[in-house]
């Protein structure tokens, strides 16, 4: 889904390869930045759970809490951002050119756009991957017991790609059913043409919602291909990079401590050094980002935790419902790692 | 033998080609193949506009804040309705509203006044629309002077957006489209062939094409650390890509234009600009009304391509409030009510030029 425009990205990839470093915006994005009293952020143009703007017209969702946390640490304000939304293919250009600072949209973290592209990828705030939403009365419980059935797919994308080497890894066969957009993929698995219904796992859920019976649907277990998402930023700034890096991390950290939005102020007050030192309380350790010693203070009260941010945008708490799965903590049998503070 | 010297009053017609009954057996129960072809067309109708009436009307939920308000059996107009705001505004900030309502009353004020055939003062308000009134609205709408908080334009949207948009390429591409034009039929060879070149590239990109270009390629092409704002990048697009259809409209009325016209001008000592601004544009541009409005209609629909680089237009600001989690799956909805509202300004703008036709009719037309 992410990728279906590959050509275009290498098109503009080349353009901007081609400029080489004159499309490198100021080195010291975290002073243009402070100048500019907010960051700019680069969002997706609506993305269900990632960025999309509510009722109010303000912006929510996951991707968007990474531009959140970014200001919490550097201004000590989530609400000092700028979200500028960009589509699949403006989207480099937009981060290389210094359009924006941060470039939090569902972008996949790959070794062609890690490499050639000049931009470096601050962590992974979602695993995803492409999965199976599969009719209850199926009885089917694993992807492996698929073979043979009519799969539901949308045209273009990398989704296809995937499932056909799926099967065909699987020794397995399947009918593929093509259509070109999101809502009439879903039109077609409700009306029965398929038995799977196949995309990104964040989509999944979201096409869920949309029938209408979300109950009698399930989502396998099984994901199949791997889409690391995270936020990205220009090379050549490391500092810069490292802030958005750290505020990853210091949500992630947040969460395995048990420190939360609610329990954040009798938190500081803690003994336990692991706490002390993410709070400021014990050493300064945003002085080498540039930063004073309350940027993981900021972030946790105005933003909240990982596990917060997860659940309120794309978790139980949402109406997209998506399980932890491989999002879930290290600790909890997951993958989600963040190095320590220290 | 008697001499009728009055004359005989006329009877009334014959009872069966009067009334509904008779228009009805004349215009569609003529003969048994048309009533059939009538009975058969109400049927269609019927079949066709009972579900619609039925999901737009009958089993629409009209009140409520969230989506479970909605019982999913009809369409869901309390998604429309909770995110209206934003359909107009975009993401204007909710306490700066009333500079954008200020904005359109006086937009609104303004082309009455032009429009409104009695009102004293025309070419006056019509100057003050074409000269303060951009001022006025930018001011108003950017702010950063009089106290007024500035409002970067990527908080624009919605129907607020797409007017912007539309106006801006109309106002714009008029009078550019009208000097190309002249241009073109000019016979200063350099006049002639940039002309000519200009309208050519700008007729023969795609508008989508325009708008990547200046939303991917240029910010690479300028100096570090300036970057054009992305609303002025489609503005500037907008305007160069319409203004080269406006010419070829408008170089179609001009070659209708006898040249006996442009002549007899001369014989009088008229200069060029007399000749054309007196006696050949007001004929030719009066001839090619139907014309330039439909490139503004066009136009006016084209905008919907800013999505594309990000920007939310209306059409876009309904797509954007479609991928909400809280309102997942009530696309048809957004896409009715954006229709709808399309379909309001086109027909508007299709009616008034009718009306300015009759107006201007002379007796040009054969």
């Amino acid at each position: 889904m992410r990728d279906n425009k590959n050509k275009w990205l290498l098109l503009t990839s080349a353009a901007a390869l081609a400029l080489g470093a004159t499309a490198t915006a100021s080195a010291n994005t975290l002073q243009t930045t402070i100048d500019r009293g907010a960051v700019q952020c680069g969002v997706s143009d609506g993305l269900p759970g990632f960025s999309a703007p509510d009722d109010q017209g303000d912006w929510q969702g996951l991707d968007v809490d990474v531009c959140r946390a970014v200001a919490a640490a550097v201004f000590g304000d989530a609400e000092a951002v700028r979200y500028i939304s960009l589509n699949a293919v403006e989207r480099f250009t937009a981060l290389q050119s210094g359009e924006v600072d941060v470039l939090s949209r569902n972008t996949t973290w790959t070794t062609t756009r890690d490499t050639t592209l000049g931009l470096n990828f601050a962590g992974v705030n979602f695993y995803d991957g492409i999965g199976f939403m599969i009719n209850r009365d199926l009885g089917v419980s694993s992807a492996t017991d698929l073979d043979g059935a009519a799969v539901c797919v949308q045209s273009g994308t990398t989704t296809e790609l995937n499932v056909a080497d799926y099967f065909r890894a699987n020794g397995m066969t399947f009918d593929p059913i093509v259509f070109d957009t999101s809502e009439q993929t879903v039109g077609g698995y409700e009306a029965g043409r398929c038995d799977v219904l196949t995309s990104d796992t964040s989509q999944l859920a979201a096409l869920r919602i949309q029938l209408s019976d979300p109950d009698q649907s399930v989502i396998l277990p099984e994901v199949i291909s791997k889409e690391p998402l995270g936020p990205v930023v220009r090379q050549g700034d490391d500092q810069w990079f490292n802030i958005v890096k750290w505020s990853l991390f210091a949500m992630l950290n947040a969460e395995e401590m048990g420190i939360t939005q609610d329990n954040v102020d009798e938190m500081r007050n803690s003994d336990d050094p692991d706490i002390a030192r993410l709070l400021g309380q014990d050493g300064n350790y945003g002085e080498g980002m540039g930063l004073d010693a309350n940027w993981a203070y900021n972030i946790i009260s105005q933003v909240g935790n990982y596990g917060e941010s997860y659940d309120r945008n794309v978790g139980m708490d949402s109406p997209l419902q998506i399980e932890r799965g491989i999002n879930a903590l290290w600790t909890e049998g997951g993958i989600q790692y963040a190095p320590p503070i220290r | 033998m008697t001499i009728q010297l009055k004359m005989i009053e006329a009877r009334p017609a014959p009872k069966n080609t009067v009334g509904p009954l008779a228009w009805l057996r004349a215009n569609l129960f003529s003969g048994p193949v048309n009533t059939v072809f009538t009975l058969l067309g109400f049927y269609l109708l019927f079949v066709l506009l009972t579900p619609t009436i039925q999901w737009a009307f009958i089993n629409a939920d009209w009140v409520g804040t969230s989506r479970d308000d909605c019982s999913r059996e009809g369409a869901c107009w309390v998604f429309v309705n909770a995110r209206l705001t934003q359909f107009i505004y975009g993401l204007y900030p909710r306490t700066e509203l009333w500079r954008v309502n200020i904005v359109f009353a006086s937009f609104a004020v303004l082309i009455a006044w032009l429009a409104i055939p009695r009102l004293p003062f025309k070419r006056w308000v019509a100057l003050a629309t074409l000269l303060a009134f951009p001022v006025f609205a930018y001011f108003m709408l950017y702010g950063g002077h009089f106290g007024l908080s500035v409002v970067p334009t990527h908080r624009w949207g919605g129907l607020m957006l797409t007017l912007i948009l539309a106006v801006v390429g109309m106002v714009a591409a008029l009078p550019i489209g009208i000097l190309l034009a002249l241009g073109r039929r000019s016979q200063m060879p350099i006049v002639k062939s940039f002309c000519v070149v200009f309208i050519e590239f700008w007729r023969g990109v795609p508008l989508i094409t325009i708008l990547f270009m200046a939303s991917v390629m240029l910010p690479l092409f300028l100096p570090t650390g300036m970057s054009v704002d992305r609303l002025v990048r489609a503005l500037i697009g907008i305007t160069l890509f319409q203004s080269a259809y406006m010419a070829e409209v408008i170089r179609g009325g001009l070659q209708a234009i006898p040249k006996g016209q442009e002549e007899a001008a001369a014989a009088l000592g008229m200069g060029y600009w007399k000749r054309m601004g007196l006696i050949v544009l007001p004929q030719a541009l009066k001839m090619m009304i139907p014309g330039i409005v439909n490139t503004f209609i066009s136009l006016f629909k084209d905008t919907t391509l800013v999505m594309i680089i990000g920007l939310f237009d209306l059409l876009g600001i309904v797509q954007a409030a479609l991928s909400d989690s809280r309102w997942l799956g009530f696309a048809l909805e957004g896409y009715v009510f954006a229709a709808f509202m399309f379909w309001i300004f086109c027909f508007s703008m299709s009616r008034y030029s009718q009306y300015l036709e009759r107006k201007l009719h002379t007796g040009h037309k054969r």
